[in-house]
């Protein structure tokens, strides 16, 4: 039953329908004048908290398919991912088109100065290979090991982002900090994954785990 | 835009806006079915003063005119909706919309104003007293937050001055310390604010005995709504938002440079003087230009002004001094 729903494309016809609502919320509110008195900074902050969501989402799907032994669940990771980088596209044109209108010049003195957004900017630059590489004909080009290797980017750009969150909000650290506990807890999983399959493969009379191909377990 | 003198309507006083606009629904409902809507605003009105209790704000009746009554600014007034729905007061939540949907209980009656420190009569000043001290005047001034959005509100209060001067202020007196009101009890998210509470304010005294520092007690034509600072905040026009302290409680005439909240909470972003200045970056992000709310979607972020446009009024009080050392 949970192998036929996870294969069925169907699923995925919804999961995609599903990434799409955050952006339908804003446009109907948009439409609705109900994006606040600061507009720019209500559509900012809420592609910007989508962004960090889709990331972590992106994260959660290595530890769940071990944990919940659904390996299946690799189907929606690259689409996930993707739609990390389709919020954080928003996000940017936000910040450039309506917050600095297009001033370029303003924009690239504000990514040098300043360190909030000089991490932001850095997130979103190296998502952009992930985001170009992310076909099944990159996989091929690039060897899984390879391309594996890459897309471990995405731990980086999680970790940009929440600290661009954190260097940004005034005073209050709420919520910075819950995504740094979720991305902190995804990571950590990771690192305790690998020295657990590392201490198996090690330890003479241990049996050896099925290690999957590299390019999952990214 | 010109807010309109309220003189001349016949509601009373201090008719809670929740009673005159329920009546008011009310009317227009029964005037609608009889085809006699133009009269309504003639009747008389059918509900008296019933105090000031709770949160709602009501009518502030016989504002007189003044230099800042007009659209001296010669820019359009902030709708209110926005600036009553888009609140930076971390004692209610650091949302922006926080404030508005959590500071409705907050209790502002009675309420008092302590002023001592170095001064000759020191005195604590009722509500009552606050609101008929000097004649209460409409100002319509440009804000500028430090986040770098800004608003055209048309204050309601009397330069400070006019209360500094009942007190008698000593020639010792070199600054004036402000206190907001804080209560955790009454601001349950006090935790989050991630500043130190009460909230504390200060300013030299020659600030704050210039005409523009408005001792402010009410916003278009109405007592100021929980969310803004009531019953009484300060205005400070040509500083950063924040120097403009909220529901105050406390006002002392201090020798020494008082401590301010967000120069604790951070001291190479906030400084004592905060005077809105497009040159001086916040280490986080520019202020050479501001986004005015209540615009258009596409509106281009203005120009910041120095002194936010009030340089005439105010640059005198900081002559000779380094603005980029004291920020």
């Amino acid at each position: 039953m949970i192998k036929a729903v996870l294969t069925s494309k169907w699923t995925k016809v919804v999961v995609f329908a599903l990434c799409l609502v955050p952006l339908a919320i804003l446009i109907w509110r948009g439409f609705h004048n109900e994006l606040g008195a600061n507009h720019i900074e209500f559509i900012t902050h809420a592609t910007g908290d989508w962004t960090l969501r889709f990331l972590i989402l992106t994260l959660a799907i290595t530890p769940l398919r071990k944990i919940l032994h659904q390996p299946l669940l690799i189907r929606f990771r690259r689409m996930l991912g993707l739609f990390a980088f389709f919020y954080v596209c928003l996000h940017f044109a936000t910040w450039i088109g309506l917050d600095k209108f297009f001033d370029w010049s303003e924009m690239w003195k504000d990514v040098q100065k300043r360190r909030f957004i000089t991490v932001g900017f850095a997130g979103f630059i190296l998502l952009i290979p992930l985001a170009i590489t992310s076909t099944a004909g990159w996989i091929r080009r690039l060897g899984g090991k390879r391309w594996a290797l890459l897309h471990r980017a995405i731990y980086l750009t999680a970790i940009l982002g929440v600290i661009h969150y954190y260097w940004l909000v005034k005073s209050d650290v709420t919520k910075p900090l819950q995504y740094a506990w979720m991305v902190g807890i995804l990571l950590a999983w990771r690192v305790g994954d690998w020295l657990y399959g590392r201490w198996n493969r090690t330890a003479p009379r241990a049996v050896r785990r099925e290690t999957p191909t590299s390019a999952e377990t990214a | 835009m010109l807010i309109k003198k309220k003189a001349d309507l016949t509601y009373s006083d201090v008719t809670p806006k929740a009673l005159y606009m329920g009546r008011r629904n009310f009317l227009l409902g029964l005037l609608a079915t009889s085809g006699a809507v133009a009269a309504y605003k003639n009747l008389p009105g059918l509900v008296s003063a019933a105090g000031t209790a709770g949160s709602v704000p009501v009518k502030l009746n016989g504002l007189v005119e003044g230099p800042y009554s007009k659209d001296t600014v010669n820019e359009k007034v902030t709708p209110a909706q926005d600036v009553t729905h888009y609140n930076n007061y971390y004692e209610f939540g650091t949302d922006k919309s926080d404030p508005s949907k959590n500071a409705n209980g907050f209790v502002t009656t009675p309420w008092s104003v302590s002023v001592e420190g170095e001064v000759k009569k020191p005195r604590t000043f009722t509500m009552d007293e606050i609101l008929k001290l000097a004649p209460l005047e409409e100002r319509i001034y440009r804000h500028r937050c430090v986040e770098a959005w800004s608003i055209v509100v048309p204050w309601v209060g009397y330069s400070f001055s006019a209360l500094a001067k009942l007190v008698e202020p000593t020639p010792s007196a070199k600054y004036v310390a402000f206190t907001s009101y804080f209560e955790k009890k009454q601001m349950p998210l006090w935790r989050d604010a991630g500043i130190q509470l009460p909230y504390v304010e200060g300013l030299r005294i020659d600030e704050a005995m210039n005409p523009l520092t408005l001792l402010c007690t009410g916003m278009y034509g109405e007592t100021l709504p929980n969310q803004d600072g009531a019953p009484v905040r300060m205005i400070l026009p040509w500083k950063y938002g924040f120097k403009s302290a909220k529901s105050i409680v406390k006002i002392r005439f201090v020798k020494d440079q008082p401590p301010t909240t967000w120069n604790i909470e951070s001291p190479t972003e906030y400084g004592f003087y905060s005077n809105v200045n497009p040159s001086v970056d916040h280490p986080r992000w520019s202020q050479a230009k501001e986004h005015r709310l209540g615009g258009g979607f596409f509106d281009r972020p203005i120009p910041t002004l120095m002194f936010n446009g009030y340089g005439d009024q105010v640059a005198s009080l900081y002559s000779g001094m380094d603005l980029r050392k004291y920020y």
